[in-house]
C-alpha cells in the first residue's frame, strides 16, 4: 500500500499559523466565560446567554481551525455531514427538553 | 461471588415442559445439522467461504439465513400468544402462565424487529447495493463481516435466554421503572440490554460502512441522482441508522448504569425520571421503523419498474419523498406516548408532524400507481407482494393517521387497535417488501430460480392470513381490549380472538410454504439455473453480472450515464462487452478476525449478564487484542490476476452467448 | 502484495486513475468513515446531554452543582485539554512533513497533557465519592458522573490509542496507513475538545450560577 494512499494529504490539514490562530481564539473564548462566571459580576439572565454564545463560537472555531471543516470540494462532505448531525442534535435535544419540561409543568413539579 | 457469578444449574428451566421440549428439538436439529456438515465434509467450505467471508454477497446471504431462523423463533412466539388467547377466554387460564407469557411477548417484539427485520433488510442491502452502484465491494469489507457477527452475537444471547435463565418480562420496550433492578431483579432485562447493545453496534457500523460506500465508491459517471432507487432508500435508511442508533446505545447504557452501578436515571427514587427513558427510546424507535420501511419502499419501486418494463415514474420525487420521511421521522416520536401527559402544545405539534408524514408516503404510492399505468405488468411473485403491500399498507397508514390524533390516541393507546396498526404497517410494508426482494434477488444471489407456484401460494396465505389475523384486532381495540393480556373474561371478545388465531394459522401455512419453496428450489437447482444473470430483464447494474455474481463483481468498472444504467447499456448495444484486456483487481482476503472480535464481545455480554467478573474482563481484553492483531496484520489483501479474470469472464459470457475472443490476452508475468 | 508485479500494479493504478469517480483510495474512505463514526459519537453525547438537562435539578435533597463545582480546578483541566489540542496539531504537521522525531515529540507532549486531564478528573470524582456525593446519591449526580465520565472514558481511549500510535510510528515510520490513522486520531482528539467545551459551558459554568 506504500504509494497507494496519498489522498489524505490532499485535504487541508492546517499550518502552524492556523493552529496558533485557533488556539489563541479558543483561549480567549474559554477565558471570557470563566472570568464572567468566577467573578460573578453578571446577572443570571446575562451570564447564560454569554456562556452559550461563547461556547457556540468556540465550537465553530475548533471546527474551522482544528478539524478543518470548510466548503471546498474536498471538505464539504464532512461539513454537510456535521451540519446534518447538528440539525438532528438540535431537534432531539431541543424537543426532548421541551417534552419533559412540559410534562413536569403539568405535574406541578 | 463464585467463579460463575450468578450462573448455576438453577438457571435452566427444568420445570417448564414447553421450554425443555423446545430446547430438546433445537438441540437435536443442531446435532443433525452438525452431523450432516461432517458427513458431507463441508466444515472447511463453511469456514473458509462463508463464516470468514468479507464478500458482501455472501454476508448478505448469511444475514438472510439469520433472519429466516429468527423468523421461525419470532413466529413461534406469535402463534403461542394467539393460541393462548384463544384458549384463555371466559376466565380460563390457558396453557402459558403469566411469567412465561410475558417473556414470550417481549421476545417476540425484540426478535421480530431487531433480529428478523433488521438482518433481512441489511442482508438484501448487502446483496444488491454494491452491485447496483457498480462497486466491487463495500468501503470496509472486514467491518462488514464484523457487523454481521455482532448482529449474530446479539441473536445468540437472546436465544441463550431461552435455556439459561429468563428473558425480560417488560415488553419489547423495557420501560422503567419496571425494567429497573427493584422490579426486574432477574437476568431477563440484562439479556435484553446486552443483546440489543451488541447487535445495535453492529447495525451502526453497517450504516457507516454503506454511507461511505455510496458516497465514495459509485461507478464512474454515476451521479447521486442517478443511483438506483433501492440504493437511495437504503441510503436514507443508513442516514437514519447513524443518526438514531447512538440514541439507543445511550439510553441502554443509562439503563445499564441504573441496574449495575445503582445510578438513578430512571428510578422512582432519588430524582430519577422514567419519562426520559421513554422519550429517548422512541427518539430512536421511531426512526427505526423508517429504517425498516424505506428499503422496502425501494424494493417495491425496483419491482414495479422492472416488471412493468417501464422507467420508475417520478424518480426525483421518490428520492426527495424518502428524504422528507427521514427528516420528519425525527420529529414525530412523541406520538408513541401522547398519554404520558405532556402539554397540549407538545401533543398538538407531534400530532401534526405525524399527519404530515402521510404526504410524502402518499406521493410514493401515486408514483407506483403511475408507473403501472399503461404498463404491461408481469404477475410474478415479487409483483404480487408489491400489490398486496399497496392495499395493505394503505390501510395501515390510514389507521396510523387516525392514531396521530391525540384525542383518538387517548382512547386507543395500548389497545389491540395499536397492535393491529403497527403489524399492518410492519408486516404489510416491511415484511412484504423483504419477501418481494427475496423473490426478486434470489436468482441473482444463488444462481437458480425459486418455485413460482409455491411462491404465489405462500403469498396468498400470508395475504389472507394477515387480514384474518389482524383485522379482528382492530375490532378488539375498539371493544376495549388492551395489549399484553394473559387471559380474558369478556365473552364479546371471544369470537374475534378465535378468528385472529385462525389467521395466525393461515400465516403459518404461508411461512411453511416459503420454506418448502426454498427446499424444492435447492433440490431442483440443476434444472432451474439462471444462466444469463438477467432473468427479469432488469434495469440496474446488478443484472449485468453473472448469477451468482463473480466474486469481484465487475471485471471492469461499468460507466454509468443513466438511472437505469443496464437498460441504457442494453439499448446502446454495449452490454456484455468484452474489454481488450483485463487489469488486476485489488481484493480483500477473508479473515476470522470478525468472528473472533464479535465472539469476544458476545462473551463479554454473557459475562455481564451473569456478573462473571473475570470472564467479562477476559472478553473485553480479548476483543481489543484481536482488533489490534487485525490492525497490524499485513496479510489482508491480494490481487486477482488477469488470466483468472479472463477465465471467469469467458465462462460467463459463453453462458450468455457472446462469442469468445479470437486470441488469448497477454498474460502479465507473475 | 507479494503476488503483485510492478506491471500489474501500474495497470491497476492507471485503471483507477482513469476513472474520475473511482479515484478515491482507501485512506480517503477511512477518514470519511471515521468522521461519520464521530458524528454518531456526537449524537451519543447529545443524548446524555439531554438527559443531564432534564435531570440536573433533581438533587433529591443532596448537593447541587453550586455546592460541588470548583471552577479554578476545572479551568486548569480545560487548559490542559486545550493545550493538548494544539500540540496534537503540531504532531500532525510533523507527520505530514514525514518528520518522525517531531511527530513523536509532540505526541508525547499531547499524551502527557491528556494524562494530566484524566488524572485531575479521576481525582475530582474520587473526592466527590469520598464525600458521599457519588452517582448513587441523586439523579443530578448520576447524570453528572455519566456525562463527564463518558467524556473521560473517551479521552482514556484516546490515550491508549495514542500510545499504540506512538509505537506504530517508532516501528513503522510514517507510511500512508500510519498517517491516515494519525489523522483519524486527530479528528477524535479535537472532537473530544469540542465536547469538553460543551461540558464546561453547560455543566460547570452554568451549574454554579
Amino acid at each position: 500500500m506504500s504509494s497507494h494512499a496519498s489522498n489524505a494529504h490532499e485535504m487541508d490539514h492546517g499550518s502552524v499559523r492556523s493552529y496558533l490562530v485557533g488556539f489563541v481564539l479558543s483561549v480567549v473564548l474559554t477565558a471570557l466565560p470563566f472570568w464572567a462566571i468566577m467573578t460573578g459580576q453578571f446577572e443570571k439572565s446575562t451570564a447564560i446567554p454569554l456562556v452559550v454564545t461563547m461556547a457556540v463560537i468556540q465550537v465553530i472555531v475548533h471546527l474551522k481551525y482544528f478539524l478543518h471543516l470548510d466548503f471546498t470540494p474536498a471538505g464539504k462532505a464532512n461539513t454537510f455531514t456535521f451540519l446534518f448531525t447538528a440539525l438532528i442534535i438540535v431537534m432531539v435535544v431541543g424537543l426532548s427538553v421541551w417534552i419533559i419540561y412540559s410534562a413536569n409543568a403539568m405535574m406541578m413539579y | 461471588m463464585s467463579l460463575l457469578g450468578n450462573l448455576s444449574l438453577d438457571a435452566i428451566p427444568f420445570h417448564e415442559p414447553i421450554i425443555m421440549i423446545t430446547l430438546a428439538v433445537v438441540g437435536l436439529a443442531g446435532i443433525a445439522i452438525a452431523v450432516a456438515i461432517t458427513v458431507y465434509r463441508k466444515w472447511g467450505v463453511l469456514w473458509r467461504d462463508w463464516l470468514t467471508s468479507v464478500d458482501h454477497k455472501r454476508l448478505g446471504v448469511m444475514y438472510i439465513v439469520l433472519a429466516l431462523i429468527m423468523l421461525i423463533r419470532g413466529f413461534s412466539d406469535a402463534i403461542m400468544m394467539r393460541t393462548q388467547l384463544a384458549l384463555a377466554t371466559n376466565g380460563a387460564e390457558g396453557y402459558l402462565p403469566p411469567e412465561h407469557y410475558d417473556q414470550i411477548f417481549t421476545a417476540h417484539g425484540v426478535i421480530m424487529i431487531m433480529f428478523m427485520a433488521m438482518p433481512f433488510m441489511i442482508g438484501l442491502m448487502n446483496i444488491a447495493l454494491p452491485l447496483q452502484i457498480g462497486a466491487r465491494d463495500v468501503a470496509f469489507p472486514f467491518l462488514n463481516n464484523l457487523s454481521f457477527w455482532l448482529s449474530a452475537g446479539g441473536a445468540v444471547l437472546i436465544n441463550l435466554s431461552l435455556g439459561l435463565g429468563e428473558f425480560a418480562k417488560t415488553g419489547w420496550l423495557a420501560y422503567p421503572p419496571l425494567s429497573e433492578l427493584s422490579f426486574s431483579p432477574g437476568v431477563g432485562v440484562d439479556y435484553y440490554i446486552w443483546a440489543l447493545q451488541i447487535s445495535g453496534i453492529g447495525t451502526l457500523l453497517t450504516g457507516v460502512n454503506f454511507l461511505v460506500t455510496v458516497f465514495k465508491m459509485r461507478a464512474p459517471g454515476m451521479k447521486l441522482m442517478q443511483m438506483p432507487i433501492f440504493t437511495w432508500t437504503c441510503t436514507w435508511a443508513n442516514i437514519l441508522i447513524v443518526a438514531s442508533f447512538p440514541i439507543l446505545t445511550a439510553v441502554l447504557g443509562l439503563l445499564t448504569l441504573d441496574r449495575y452501578l445503582n445510578f438513578h436515571f430512571f428510578t422512582n427514587a432519588a430524582g430519577g425520571n422514567a419519562m426520559m427513558y421513554i422519550n429517548l427510546f422512541w427518539a430512536w424507535g421511531h426512526p427505526e421503523v423508517y429504517i425498516l420501511i424505506l428499503p422496502a419502499f425501494g424494493i417495491f419501486s425496483e419491482v414495479i419498474s422492472t416488471f412493468t418494463g417501464k422507467r420508475l415514474f417520478g424518480y426525483n420525487s421518490m428520492v426527495w419523498a424518502s428524504g422528507a420521511i427521514s427528516i420528519l421521522g425525527f420529529i414525530v416520536w412523541l406520538h408513541h406516548f401522547f398519554t404520558m401527559g405532556s402539554s397540549a402544545n407538545v401533543n398538538a405539534f407531534f400530532g401534526i408532524m405525524t399527519m404530515i408524514i402521510a404526504v410524502p408516503t402518499g406521493v410514493k404510492l401515486f408514483n407506483w400507481l403511475f408507473t403501472m399505468y399503461r404498463g404491461r405488468l408481469r404477475m410474478t411473485v415479487p409483483v404480487l407482494w408489491t400489490l398486496g403491500f399497496m392495499v395493505t399498507f394503505t390501510i395501515g397508514g390510514m389507521t396510523g393517521v387516525l392514531l396521530a390524533v391525540p384525542g383518538a390516541d387517548y382512547v386507543l393507546h395500548n389497545s389491540l387497535f395499536l397492535i393491529a396498526h403497527f403489524h399492518n404497517t410492519i408486516i404489510g410494508g416491511a415484511v412484504f417488501g423483504y419477501l418481494a426482494g427475496f423473490a426478486y434477488w434470489f436468482p441473482k444471489a444463488m444462481g437458480f430460480h425459486l418455485n413460482e407456484r409455491l411462491g404465489k401460494a405462500s403469498f396468498w396465505c400470508w395475504q389472507v392470513g394477515f387480514y384474518v389475523a389482524f383485522m379482528p384486532l382492530y375490532v378488539l381495540g375498539f371493544l376495549g381490549m388492551t395489549r399484553r393480556l394473559n387471559h380474558t373474561d369478556n365473552p364479546d371478545w371471544n369470537i374475534w380472538l378465535y378468528i385472529a388465531c385462525a389467521g395466525a394459522v393461515i400465516i403459518l401455512v404461508g411461512i411453511v410454504l416459503q420454506f418448502v419453496q426454498l427446499y424444492i428450489a435447492f433440490r431442483q437447482r440443476e434444472q432451474n439455473p439462471d444462466t444469463t444473470g438477467d432473468p427479469w430483464n432488469g434495469h440496474t447494474l446488478e443484472w449485468s453480472t453473472a448469477s451468482p455474481p463473480q466474486f469481484y463483481n465487475f471485471a471492469e468498472l461499468p460507466r454509468v450515464r443513466d438511472i437505469d444504467a443496464f437498460t441504457d447499456m442494453k439499448e446502446q448495444g454495449i452490454a456484455y462487452q468484452r474489454p481488450a484486456s483485463y487489469a488486476p483487481i485489488h481484493m480483500p482476503k477473508n479473515t476470522p478476525s470478525g468472528i473472533l472480535i464479535a465472539g469476544a464481545i458476545t462473551t463479554f455480554g454473557f459475562a455481564a449478564i451473569w456478573h462473571i467478573g473475570w470472564l467479562a474482563v477476559a472478553g473485553l481484553v480479548a476483543s481489543v487484542v484481536f482488533f489490534l492483531l487485525r490492525a497490524y496484520s499485513n496479510d489482508v489483501d491480494y490481487y486477482v490476476q488477469p488470466n483468472e479474470i479472463e477465465r471467469t469472464e469467458s465462462a460467463y459470457l459463453k453462458q450468455v452467448g457472446v462469442a469468445p475472443l479470437k486470441q488469448e490476452p497477454e498474460e502479465v508475468p507473475a | 502484495m507479494n503476488t503483485m508485479t510492478e506491471a500489474a500494479y501500474l495497470a491497476d493504478k492507471t485503471n483507477w486513475q482513469a476513472d474520475d469517480h473511482a479515484h478515491h483510495d482507501t485512506g480517503d474512505n477511512t477518514i470519511f468513515g471515521f468522521w461519520i463514526y464521530l458524528m454518531t459519537d456526537c449524537l451519543l453525547f447529545a443524548s446524555v446531554f439531554a438527559t443531564y438537562a432534564v435531570l440536573f435539578m433533581n438533587t433529591a435533597g443532596g448537593v447541587s452543582g453550586r455546592d460541588i463545582f470548583e471552577l479554578d480546578y476545572v479551568a486548569i483541566e480545560t487548559a490542559a485539554l486545550l493545550l493538548s489540542s494544539i500540540t496534537y496539531g503540531f504532531a500532525m504537521i510533523g507527520a505530514h512533513k514525514q518528520n518522525r522525531a517531531t511527530t513523536l515529540g509532540w505526541l508525547l507532549v499531547t499524551f502527557a497533557l491528556g494524562a494530566v486531564f484524566i488524572g485531575m478528573e479521576v481525582n475530582e470524582f474520587h473526592h466527590l465519592i469520598a464525600e458521599g456525593n457519588g452517582p448513587s446519591r441523586s439523579a443530578f449526580l448520576s447524570s453528572f458522573f455519566a456525562l463527564v465520565g463518558m467524556h473521560g472514558l473517551h479521552v482514556t481511549a484516546g490515550l491508549i490509542w495514542m500510545a499504540v500510535m506512538m509505537l506504530e510510528v517508532v516501528k513503522r515510520g510514517l507510511g500512508n496507513q500510519t498517517v491516515t490513522r494519525l489523522s483519524c486520531l486527530s479528528l477524535f482528539w479535537h472532537f473530544l475538545d469540542i465536547v469538553w467545551v460543551c461540558v464546561f459551558s453547560v455543566v460547570y459554568l452554568m451549574g454554579v450560577l
